[in-house]
């Protein structure tokens, strides 16, 4: 239906005919229009012209201006109706040349739209319209082998305009409905009769119209699709209505869940001689905007911590913005008379807070962390190893690990559990159907999240990682978006039990004995399931295939990251590393940084010289301004680990620029930079 | 019979070819003949068109089903002349044979049914359809015999079982998609099936497209049963595919009474037909189209269409005898019953004329040789094909006129060994008074008894049969104690002899209706009679160009909405 060519190619001698033909019509037109004649005539003259080329606009204007001369208040409606029925027969003769004329299809809006109350046939439009999308219907399907012959019933004018039509004939939304069945009833493929589908089942749900209550209809027209899924698979109509449906499916009463640091009944501990302070991190699987110290109250000994300042972590500032991820700086003062005991609850309360999806956090939520107080700090000084240095983790310490709490679920998440469930096993039964496995692979991780039972969680992942290598071989088109989606399904497996994570979990010695995780060697592409994870301070994703840091922003508490031997392409890959403020260690060596591409194009937004996130009024330099972008937020960073990417990374110009940028830095590509 | 009317003598008297009886294949070829420059003379014995395709009033159904059967005693002939040695010919006497057997005729409300005799157009070859790609379509348009008939759709088709249920045929992918029986396992199988084959179809047609799926070699030779089995085909869409699409007859999961085993081949060639005939016409909804007043229609066009190429039409006028050359024994001309002698190259006769033994022992070696395929034939093969014909008030399926049921081999009972079809007509198609529907029915059997066992099955299934005590009582009782089934009115059961055709040279015998729904085959072996009779010479030459310049529809056929 798309990239055709409208019409033939026809004999040229025909075409000099017509053109001179055409071209005496137009000037004719012109000089009508010009003059302002509105006889019957030259009405006429429009109608001929239109009927050749219906693309002519100022005709279609010519026309509205003589229909506007000719009826007035006063005029005999037996002569608005045939002045009427004139437009609406020049109209259907320019469809009958192109059928997706916006010029024709137009002015049958404006004449009915103006004219349509003096209209005495106006009921009659719809039946025409019916007709006339069913013809199309019928033919296309008898000349289906030749594309060139079909009337292109996929035509979304005419579904425009049917939905004016209804607007203006009152006709009934279950009406209508029954009109999409009677399509799908013809042809299954019409996208433009799935959409319209979804826009009144959507209404009536709303409405609350009768035998529309939201679930049973949902279920309803799950079963309705899976006709069309399952009698053609690859029809891709189908399954865009189907995933529509899923997704009304799981946005229905959805409870907003969310994870911290300091995690609840946790003990953390520190180092701080006099004062300063430590983060506070909520992590919402949805986005949410209004974190605010009237939303998140927090009470403690701790003093002056009533207004905290909420951020959240994106470019942009401001509180109304929605962000998965937020920080407040809690500050503590040890010199004050609270701190004697060395030890401080903070007990932290959520409510209010609405998601952007619309879900709303209603009932108030508490959780409880314990501070405790060191003094004296042990600062590190030397390079940082990622070789040797590391201890096993104990289990003793396993309360800080991070995991999902569900805010608000409630009733509703049985049932949307239950409908999945039905179409999990549906999607199973269907074989070999790369949408199929897509949407399976989906659905189950879907369910992982809902499971709340520790027994059967963590079920589904190998099922789901069989479905991603499935598709890696069976649509290599799109083997990245499957790798991509293996790796997040492998990171939530890895993290989905504390058995499973301590494998990977360490502490590095020499740095106060923080956590360290490593996830090196498993071939990720995407980071994820960040939410388990926000306890982390020490990172190693070394030899994986990430070619992006997206995701890592929320790791708030990182202190030192190694992504070498990776497959990042460029410094704007790296953009989210800019959020981690307490970054001291960056080992990015063995990458493709400066390759082809100094601009990722694989992220989703990227950002460039020419992007306009807030840097006004600072000049960037010109040879490095995406290493620039990135490395002048790490205020803290010591340690940075470079080689084995482009040239221009390396040399004494670098490293003079990177002085300049990063001035604490100390260790560069493992040499000491002198003053 | 008994009393022709007296004719004038025709003249000329001599012919190129002389065909007796207006059945399909005898129009087919008189058509083809006189369009290519041959003088030909048609007879028919019967005072109206078709033979034993033709499509009737209920008193003329009646009476030539009675004059035609074993069970009626035969036909008064003259008693035997002797030789007529005034010529140079001997005459060799003709004996009619009979096609029909078990004939028994029911009426239920002989008032209503007599006010409206006249109103019906009823088959006797019946259930018989068109595919819009059949061969006989090609034909028509090819020969211009489409100028005089116009078909409608039959609006749907369906299988039926013990049940009483209907359930759509889902032959399209439309139908899958709005099938209520299957489950989305079965749909997504069949409708990857179809994709099958039409991917091999299309492969087959464009053979350089290398993407395109191809069944092996191996797989076209295998039984089409076995491939459906290995394509992990359900039984309930295997039995779909074989019986409401393929339109087999013979039950293919039993080889001891399956007559004909398809190979995967002829399978996908039966479901090509299907699937193009589905989308040939643009206001045919279906795959399959029904001439309105009737089949008798079709060799009725096929003859006006010879009549305008310069042949000559004899109606009731038997032919009683054959002139054989007394020295050569060759064929010289036939006798009508008129008394006039015609004489013709060559011969072609309706399959009911034969010769009797008795007359055979008289003549030389050379003359048994010409009349060699008039001599009926001990058969071998028993098959025959019992039909039924039923008039009902009410329909079969609530809101459908015109439809096509199939009921699969042992659908209705154990021993069913063949498919049953059946198929309702209704008055749209000019066949019967509105209000009332013409159910016919058909099976192949072994005797006559199996078949008609068949048949008052089904009928029992869709029907309800009136009480034969007190049939005329009023039906309100009845109403309320069983469902709204159509009241059966009259009815005709009936078994058909399977006769083949047969050329033998200057003398050539056409074969008898088919058990089959369409005519392919009879076309086939008209076609293949023609290509015997004139050579090689192309079929309908002449017309094939100047349709092709003329035509401005893709169709040609004209179908009603």
């Amino acid at each position: 239906m798309h990239g055709r060519e409208r019409n033939e190619a026809s004999k040229p001698e025909e075409t000099a005919a017509k053109a001179l033909e055409l071209r005496s019509l137009q000037s004719q037109f012109m000089s009508n229009h010009h003059q302002k004649i509105y006889t019957q005539e030259a009405i006429q003259l429009s109608a001929k012209l239109l009927g050749i080329n219906p693309e002519a606009y100022t005709a279609w204007n010519y026309r509205k201006l003589a229909l506007e001369s000719r009826i007035d208040e006063d005029s005999d409606p037996s002569l608005v109706d045939s002045i009427i029925d004139e437009e609406l027969r020049v109209v259907q003769n320019a469809l009958k040349r192109n059928p997706k004329s916006y010029g024709a299809w137009y002015h049958r809006k404006w004449v009915l739209s103006k004219k349509g109350h003096y209209y005495s046939s106006l009921e009659k439009e719809l039946q025409l319209l019916n007709d006339y999308q069913k013809q199309c219907l019928v033919n296309d399907y008898q000349k289906q082998d030749d594309p060139k012959k079909q009337d292109n019933a996929r035509n979304f004018h005419a579904w425009n305009y049917r939905r004016f039509v209804v607007e203006l004939t009152e006709t009934s939304e279950e009406d209508e409905l029954q009109y999409t069945n009677m399509i799908n009833d013809i042809c299954f493929s019409i996208y433009s009769a799935w959409h319209y589908r979804s826009v009144l089942v959507s209404s009536l749900v709303a409405k609350n119209a009768d035998g529309f209550m939201p679930k049973e209809t949902i279920r309803r027209e799950l079963d309705y699709v899976h006709n069309a899924i399952f009698t053609d698979e690859l029809g891709q109509s189908g399954w865009f209505y189907y995933l529509w449906l899923l997704d009304q499916t799981l946005k229905m009463e959805t409870p907003l869940r969310f994870s911290s640091w300091p995690s609840d009944g946790s003990i953390i501990t520190t180092f701080c001689s006099e004062s300063g302070s430590f983060p506070l991190i909520l992590y919402f699987d949805q986005a949410v905007s209004g974190v605010s110290s009237s939303t998140v109250t927090i009470d403690s000994e701790l003093k002056a911590n009533e207004d905290l300042v909420w951020e959240p972590v994106s470019d942009n500032k401001n509180s109304q913005v929605d962000s998965c991820v937020w920080v407040a700086h809690l500050k503590f003062d040890s010199r004050g008379p609270c701190f004697s005991r060395k030890e401080n609850k903070v007990k932290v309360s959520l409510g209010g807070i609405v998601s952007s999806m619309g879900c709303n956090l209603s009932t108030p939520y508490e959780f409880v962390f314990t501070v405790l107080h060191t003094v004296g700090e042990s600062s590190q000084q030397g390079i940082v190893s990622w070789t040797d240095g590391f201890n096993n983790w104990d289990d003793a310490q396993s309360k800080d690990l991070n995991s999902f709490i569900a805010l608000n679920a409630d009733a509703g998440f049985e049932w949307r559990k239950e409908a999945i469930k039905i179409e999990i096993d549906h999607l199973r039964n269907l074989p070999d159907s790369k949408f199929g496995k897509l949407i399976l692979a989906r659905l189950l991780m879907a369910e992982e999240t809902m499971i709340s039972d520790d027994a059967v969680k963590g079920f589904h992942y190998t099922e789901i990682l069989q479905l991603y290598n499935d598709l890696i071989a069976l649509d290599s088109w799109h083997a990245q978006y499957y790798k991509d989606e293996h790796s997040v399904a492998l990171l939530h497996k890895v993290t989905s039990s504390t058995e499973s994570m301590f494998r990977h979990l360490f502490r590095y010695r020499n740095m106060n004995n923080i956590v360290c995780l490593r996830l090196n060697n498993l071939t990720l592409s995407r980071i994820a399931a960040v939410e388990k994870l926000l306890f982390v301070q020490m990172l190693d994703l070394s030899n994986n295939e990430l070619h992006s840091a997206e995701g890592l922003e929320a790791m708030q508490l990182l202190c030192c990251l190694n992504l070498s031997h990776n497959r990042i392409m460029s410094f704007s890959a790296l953009d989210s590393l800019r959020h981690l403020k307490q970054l001291r260690v960056l080992d990015v060596s063995h990458n493709l940084i400066g390759g082809e591409h100094p601009v990722d194009t694989t992220r989703y937004l990227c950002s460039s010289p020419l992007s306009n996130s807030g840097e006004v009024g600072r000049e960037v330099p010109c040879k490095y301004w995406d290493a620039y972008l990135v490395l002048r937020d790490l205020m803290k960073l010591k340690q940075l680990d470079i080689r084995g990417n482009d040239l221009i990374f390396s040399g004494e110009e670098f490293s003079s620029f990177v002085r300049q940028v990063v001035p604490k830095l100390v260790w560069l590509d493992g040499h000491k930079l002198t003053n | 019979m008994i009393d022709i009317p007296p004719y004038p003598p025709l003249d000329p008297s001599n012919y190129d070819l002389i065909i007796v009886g207006t059945g399909v294949s005898e129009s087919v070829l008189a058509a083809a003949a006189s369009s290519s420059g041959s003088s030909v003379l048609h007879l028919d014995p019967n005072p109206f068109y078709g033979s034993h395709f033709a499509s009737l009033s209920l008193p003329d159904l009646t009476s030539f089903l009675h004059s035609n059967s074993f069970s009626s005693p035969p036909p008064p002939s003259s008693p035997p002349l002797p030789p007529s040695n005034n010529h140079d010919f001997i005459s060799v006497d003709l004996v009619n044979r009979s096609l029909y057997s078990s004939v028994e005729i029911s009426s239920f409300e002989s008032e209503i049914l007599e006010e409206h005799s006249r109103r019906f157009n009823v088959d006797l070859c019946g259930p018989r359809v068109v595919f819009c790609a059949d061969e006989s379509i090609n034909l028509m348009l090819k020969s211009g015999a489409n100028n005089y008939v116009e078909f409608k759709s039959i609006d749907a088709s369906f299988v039926g079982d013990s049940s009483g249920e209907l359930r759509n045929v889902p032959d399209s992918r439309a139908a899958i998609f709005k099938d209520k029986s299957l489950t989305l396992l079965e749909k997504n199988q069949l409708m990857k099936f179809f994709k099958l084959v039409q991917s091999h179809l299309a492969s087959s047609t464009e053979n350089d497209d290398t993407t395109t799926v191809k069944i092996s070699e191996e797989d076209m030779e295998s039984p089409f049963v076995d491939f459906l089995t290995k394509m992990r085909l359900p039984p309930k869409i295997k039995s779909i595919i074989l019986y409401a699409i393929a339109m087999l007859d013979y039950d293919q999961d039993n080889m001891e009474t399956c007559r004909h085993l398809l190979k995967t081949k002829e399978g996908i060639d039966r479901m090509a037909l299907y699937i193009i005939s589905m989308g040939r016409f643009s206001n045919a909804l279906g795959a399959l189209i029904y001439p309105i007043y009737g089949q008798g229609e079709l060799p009725q066009a096929f003859c006006r269409r010879a009549a305008v190429k310069g042949c000559i039409y004899v109606l009731r006028m038997p032919i009683t005898a054959l002139l054989l050359d007394k020295e050569t024994g060759g064929y010289k001309g036939v006798r009508l019953a008129s008394g006039q002698e015609i004489f013709s190259q060559k011969l072609i006769l309706d399959p009911c004329v034969t010769v009797g033994l008795e007359s055979l022992s008289s003549l030389t070696d050379q003359q048994n040789e010409t009349l060699s395929v008039l001599v009926p034939k001990a058969l071998i093969n028993k098959e025959k094909v019992s039909r039924g014909i039923c008039v009902i008030r009410g329909s079969v399926k609530a809101d459908v006129s015109n439809a096509l049921i199939v009921y699969p081999p042992k659908s209705l009972f154990p021993e069913q060994l063949t498919a049953i079809r059946v198929m309702q007509l209704g008055s749209g198609l000019a066949v019967c008074p509105a209000d009332m529907h013409v159910l016919y029915l058909s099976t192949l059997c072994d005797n006559d008894d199996q078949g008609i066992k068949s048949l008052l099955s089904a009928m029992s299934n869709l029907i309800r049969l009136p009480d034969p005590e007190n049939h005329q009582s009023d039906s309100v009782v009845e109403n309320d104690t069983c469902e709204a089934k159509p009241i059966l009115l009259w009815r005709a059961l009936y078994v058909q002899e399977l006769v083949k055709g047969e050329y033998g040279g200057t003398i050539s015998s056409m074969p008898s209706p088919d058990g089959n729904l369409n005519y392919n085959e009879i076309v086939e072996s008209a076609l293949k009679l023609y290509e015997q009779l004139m050579g090689s010479e192309e079929l309908f030459k002449e017309e094939t160009s100047v349709e092709n310049t003329t035509e401005e529809n893709d169709g040609g056929v004209d179908i009603e909405d």
